[in-house]
């Protein structure tokens, strides 16, 4: 059914954006504990006058095992609005959800009902790999002309990771992006500047190098990624390498400003061989007009924490400190706060960025971690376990949501004890700070939360072409 | 008001018709003055965008031109009849996602951004009709195609539409640069698709009976 008007979650600008009402509820990505049974979308009540708020009202279970569920996007979103290719009287109404171990893709209708979804369309595995070449789909943005998405990995399980596209009515694959690769071999995540038709793509491992659990060798031989890639989005050409050198190890979320006049973002880099450290980095374009080449540096370094190695895993023993493990970051949509995850020490943190080239911390809060195990202020007494890994800002800057799970053959390795799943709502404030909220902890039993998506958009779900 | 006047003033509404939609061109200019934060790079957007829409429009005028010296002129209106009605038809059921643009355009690019966009909607075709319905155009199609009087004809009527799209154009994109502001997309950008896909079904069934 065409509509006559836009859709009305989508916004020509991220200022317009922020001036949406509050989300009333949250889609979650669900990994199975058990590996012999599926994956779901769960969806959680986040209106907090109703009798089930920060409560599961919905699970779909996935048709099959062994999905590995982790990030998922819209098919429509406000890229629509788009000058060049606009396409306003879309809707924002399917979940495009990839498995990331199966490479399958799930399709999923939030109509007639946002609050149960339903299975729309199934994208098998062979499918996926026989369309795209690729294989272990990941990551799912809407761009102005189709649905992209990335893989890890080749169809034999190796290199090179890229990009595909699928269109975003019928979701057939149209087949892999890249024109000209260049270099590029390793994949993680993209995202781009629509104003300045750039892509960027950074690096984790191909699918042998990961899905068996961090591999120390190739780790301590600085074989994972350590750079990113600057594609022209539009001739899909790739056209520059950002490296970082291979001492800093696994360049993971990307988060570009929302801004689309401006040419910068945001990359957190899991670890250091040098010190266990983590650190963030941002990429910018050099030249007042855009036109310069693209550069570089590290804006934010957060240190390794001496631990008991009783209290370590097998893997981090030796090194008698735990890491903090940046795995991901966001941004909120005015580009002034960061919000930094270290899953490792159990510590989220807040840092104003409205000068990008330098940082201010202004607040951190703590919860699990390998060592710390710091508990929710709902649960004094219950240890977490676990530390804030997936992290989502709503449009309006004002509730950041944590979930602890990042991927299940490396959850084992660094909580040996098993991730036991939580989702947790952080209260930001507008001018810096922000605190954990007491009454907010879904603990998802038997299931690992990964992604969260909140209703009509939030700051890592749309991209916009207006400033 | 005679026939011929009705058509010349009908040629114009076609443009300022053209114009008024989002997606042939006033919104691109909007985006690039704010990408590059100043007016002019906006103002600067609309003589390409003129350019494309004009001439996607003279190439569809000369090619019906160019059809009519081999074509009975009658066929000829069954042919851009059968054409505007599977294109309005076609526009009605799909809406195709156009994967040749960007944001970062010189003026050769938004020209040819503007042509394509104008080519792919029918704006050209829609206007065929018209055309064929001055008497200049048509009475002499058979006789005189080629002509200087025909061609000269041909490039005044595809001046008079490009004006009309270029004046609401202009006046839309000022606007809303200076005014108004995008947030108006998301309550007046009525799907004009709809109304399009209908005028060339309509456009279409009118030229059957000319």
């Amino acid at each position: 059914m065409p509509q006559l008007l836009p859709d009305q979650t989508f916004y020509p600008s991220p200022k317009m954006a922020i001036q949406a009402p509050s989300e009333k509820f949250a889609y979650v990505a669900l990994l199975n504990a058990d590996p012999g049974a599926p994956d779901a979308m769960a969806v959680v009540d986040l209106d907090s006058s109703s009798a089930n708020y920060s409560k599961i009202i919905h699970q779909l279970n996935m048709p099959n095992v062994g999905d590995e569920l982790h990030h998922f996007g819209w098919n429509a979103c406000s890229s629509c609005l788009c000058p060049y290719a606009p396409h306003p009287h879309m809707e924002r109404r399917f979940l495009v959800v990839p498995g990331l171990r199966s490479s399958r893709i799930h399709i999923l209708d939030t109509k007639p009902d946002p609050r149960r979804p339903k299975l729309f369309k199934v994208i098998e595995p062979e499918e996926v790999k026989r369309k795209s070449g690729y294989s272990r789909a990941h990551t799912s943005h809407c761009g102005p002309d189709g649905i992209y998405m990335n893989a890890l990995g080749a169809v034999d399980g190796k290199g090179p990771g890229g990009i595909f596209v699928l269109d975003p009515q019928t979701f057939e694959i149209k087949g892999a992006w890249e024109a000209d690769r260049g270099p590029q071999y390793l994949s993680y995540d993209f995202w781009w500047h629509l104003g300045h038709d750039t892509m960027i793509t950074s690096e984790w491992g191909t699918p042998d190098m990961v899905e068996n659990g961090a591999n120390p060798e190739l780790l301590l031989a600085g074989k994972y990624g350590h750079a990113l890639h600057v594609w022209d989005l539009n001739k899909r050409r790739h056209q520059q390498v950002l490296e970082m050198g291979p001492e800093y190890q696994m360049a993971l979320e990307l988060r570009p400003a929302h801004d689309p006049t401006e040419a910068y973002g945001f990359v957190g880099v899991v670890t250091s061989l040098k010190d266990l450290s983590a650190s963030v980095w941002l990429w910018y374009r050099e030249g007042s007009n855009g036109n310069g080449s693209w550069k570089i540096r590290k804006v934010i370094e957060i240190p390794a924490e001496a631990a008991d190695p009783e209290l370590l895993p097998p893997l981090l023993k030796g090194f008698k400190a735990v890491p903090p493990f940046v795995t991901d970051i966001n941004l909120s949509l005015d580009d002034r706060f960061l919000y930094v995850s270290c899953w490792g020490t159990g510590e989220l943190r807040q840092y104003d960025v409205s000068d990008p080239f330098s940082p201010v911390q202004t607040e951190s809060i703590r919860l699990g971690g390998i060592v710390r195990r710091e508990p929710h202020p709902s649960e004094p007494e219950h240890k977490l376990n676990g530390g804030p890994q997936m992290v989502e800002v709503s449009r309006d800057g004002k509730r950041v949501f944590v979930t602890n799970s990042l991927y299940r053959a490396w959850d084992d390795q660094f909580y040996p004890d098993g991730i036991q799943g939580w989702l947790t709502m952080v209260n930001a404030d507008q001018s810096g700070g922000m605190s954990t909220d007491g009454g907010f902890l879904v603990q998802t039993d038997g299931f690992r939360p990964h992604q969260v998506r909140l209703q009509g958009g939030d700051a890592s779900s749309d991209s916009y072409c207006f400033a | 008001m005679n026939e011929t006047t009705m058509s010349w003033a009908v040629l114009l509404g076609l443009g300022a018709f053209h114009g008024l939609n989002p997606g042939m061109g006033w919104l691109f200019a909007v985006a690039l003055g704010m990408q590059e934060r100043r007016r002019g790079a906006a103002l600067s957007a609309l003589l390409p965008l003129g350019l494309g829409h004009a001439l996607a429009v003279g190439v569809a005028v000369v090619i019906a031109l160019i059809a009519g010296v081999v074509i009975p002129i009658n066929w000829l209106h069954w042919i851009v009849a059968g054409t505007l009605i599977s294109l309005g038809v076609s526009r009605l059921v799909w809406h195709r996602h156009p994967r040749w643009a960007s944001m970062r355009v010189n003026a050769g690019a938004l020209t040819f951004w503007s042509f394509l966009m104008a080519s792919a909607h029918g704006a050209g075709l829609m206007v065929v009709p018209v055309f064929l319905s001055l008497p200049m155009a048509s009475a002499h199609c058979h006789a005189m195609a080629g002509s200087t009087m025909t061609l000269m004809n041909a490039l005044l009527a595809t001046m008079v539409h490009a004006l009309g799209y270029l004046l609401v154009t202009a006046i839309i994109a000022v606007l809303v640069f200076e005014k108004i502001g995008v947030g108006v997309l998301r309550k007046a950008w009525f799907n004009l698709d709809l109304v399009w896909a209908t005028t060339l079904l309509g456009t279409g069934l009118v030229c059957v009976f000319l």
